[in-house]
């Protein structure tokens, strides 16, 4: 059995989005969503996350900032897209300086589609991806069985 | 008689190696319950520090500097060490120091990775460090001129009830307590809040078993400081049970509270308050103490 369903630690970034769908993610952590209940906290630390959610799109001058956080994030970790931006750019698409959606930058495991999306469908969006994130734990784990080791103490 | 004794003061060196970090784990539970109570939400089970150990086992780590890992080790074993020679009833001044051993490393550790981060929260703590250490070592000046002896056995078997004749200690000591247990508004190094101005301090450079070293330290740490809130009750036959227990639930909810209330303050503050409040309660409590033990 593994934890990381109980203990979803995670980090938001802000790419090119017009912030109504930060203001929707920082709505779960109010007293009314309160995502702290299922363990979810807001970290900050790409180190300490094990989701990365993602709101807006990316564009030239952001692709390196997401590029660095995703790589920075220790293993397993799962991407979310949160948001019309997110999944495809929305109504910056068509921006001189855009590149697309996250997808374009870093894999994306779970779309959350809405402008702006709802709390309730982040939370969704969140739970399902918790599902992919004990999947990518158990591979982690059969690989490290067969014989890597994870570079920890203990 | 000897070999007794001796006995007893290993069995409760070992029910603290097994039993604090079970209770440190739910004191941190329950403190997230109730921080989250006091902002009117639900906040998560009880048992999630422990969940949230159990994962960072589980997860990949990252590391700067492969020197990390064998500080903050370190770290954990003077923690439980410090602990271990304070509820086998050993020198308070031996603790203290140990303890001190503990938090240098915890720094070295943070100052061995080239993050900013890390090295602010590190110079932080060293800074927090010169704030609270006066008040640790007047109070085990005081409970050496309260009872005659460091040794926390004959402490807690003193003539009388200590807090009586240490209340300034006492209540200095609950002041920078708030440093230690990381609270606001003096958690500058390093906190659990989310977006830190120093994303998670002295944590920041840490991540997988490390961090979940550190986490365990910390309740091994928590849990025996009470045990300095529960010193101060010694020498009341039954009502030291009774009295120290209900002192340290007061002293962990008032923190709580504090903790909600207030937000951080800046360094000079911290530094500029804690001595003051050592300066006050601390000093002329110890004061009085010299007096009474010259027979005035
Ligand atoms: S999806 Fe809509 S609300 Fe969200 S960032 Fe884009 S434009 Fe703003």
């Amino acid at each position: 059995m593994s934890y990381f369903t109980k203990s979803p630690w995670l980090i938001h970034y802000d790419g090119s989005s017009c912030n109504g769908c930060d203001i929707e993610v920082l709505a779960c952590l109010t007293p009314l969503y309160d995502v702290e209940r299922f363990g979810i906290v807001n970290t900050g630390n790409p180190k300490h996350a094990d989701i990365f959610l993602v709101t807006g799109g990316v564009n030239t001058q952001n692709l390196p900032v997401v590029r660095q956080i995703y790589e920075q994030m220790p293993e397993p970790h799962v991407v979310v897209a949160v948001g019309t931006c997110a999944c495809s750019g929305g109504v910056f698409r068509e921006c001189y300086n855009m590149l697309g959606g996250m997808d374009r930058a870093i894999p994306v495991d779970v779309y959350v589609p809405g402008c702006a999306a709802r709390p309730e469908s982040i939370i969704d969006g969140v739970v399902k991806a918790l599902g992919i994130l004990e999947e990518k734990a158990k591979k982690l784990a059969e690989k490290k069985a067969e014989g890597g080791t994870n570079g920890a103490v203990g | 008689m000897l070999s007794c004794e001796l006995g007893m003061k290993l069995v409760y060196a070992v029910l603290f190696l097994v039993l604090a970090p079970v209770a440190g784990g739910l004191l941190a539970g329950l403190d997230r319950i109730i921080s989250a109570r006091m902002q009117r939400r639900v906040g998560p089970g009880i048992l999630q520090p422990f969940y949230d150990v159990l994962k960072l086992w589980d997860k990949e780590g990252v590391e700067g500097n492969p020197a990390q890992g064998f500080y903050i080790f370190s770290f954990l074993l003077f923690v439980v060490l410090s602990g271990v020679f304070f509820f086998a009833g050993g020198d308070l001044l031996l603790v203290i120091f140990t303890l001190t051993i503990a938090s240098v490393l915890f720094v070295t550790a943070a100052y061995s990775s080239n993050s900013p981060y890390s090295q602010v929260s590190a110079q932080r703590e060293l800074l927090q460090t010169m704030a609270y250490e006066p008040m640790m070592l007047l109070v085990a000046i005081g409970f050496y001129a309260c009872c005659g002896s460091f040794a926390v056995g004959d402490i807690l078997n003193s003539a009388s009830l200590n807090i009586v004749r240490m209340p300034g200690l006492f209540l200095g000591m609950c002041f920078i307590f708030l440093i230690k247990f990381r609270k606001s508004p003096f958690d500058v190094a390093m906190s659990h809040e989310i977006h830190q101005e120093l994303i998670q301090g002295l944590a920041t450079e840490f991540s997988g078993r490390t961090l979940a070293l550190i986490e365990v330290a910390h309740w091994y740490e928590d849990v025996f400081l009470f045990g300095f809130v529960y010193l101060f009750f010694g020498g009341a036959g039954l009502f030291t049970l009774v009295g120290g227990l209900l002192a340290c639930a007061l002293v962990y909810f008032l923190m709580i509270l504090v903790d909600n209330c207030c937000s951080r303050v800046k360094w000079q503050h911290l530094l500029r308050c804690s001595w003051a409040v050592t300066l006050v309660l601390g000093f002329t409590n110890v004061v009085y103490l010299m007096f009474r033990m010259q027979g005035y």
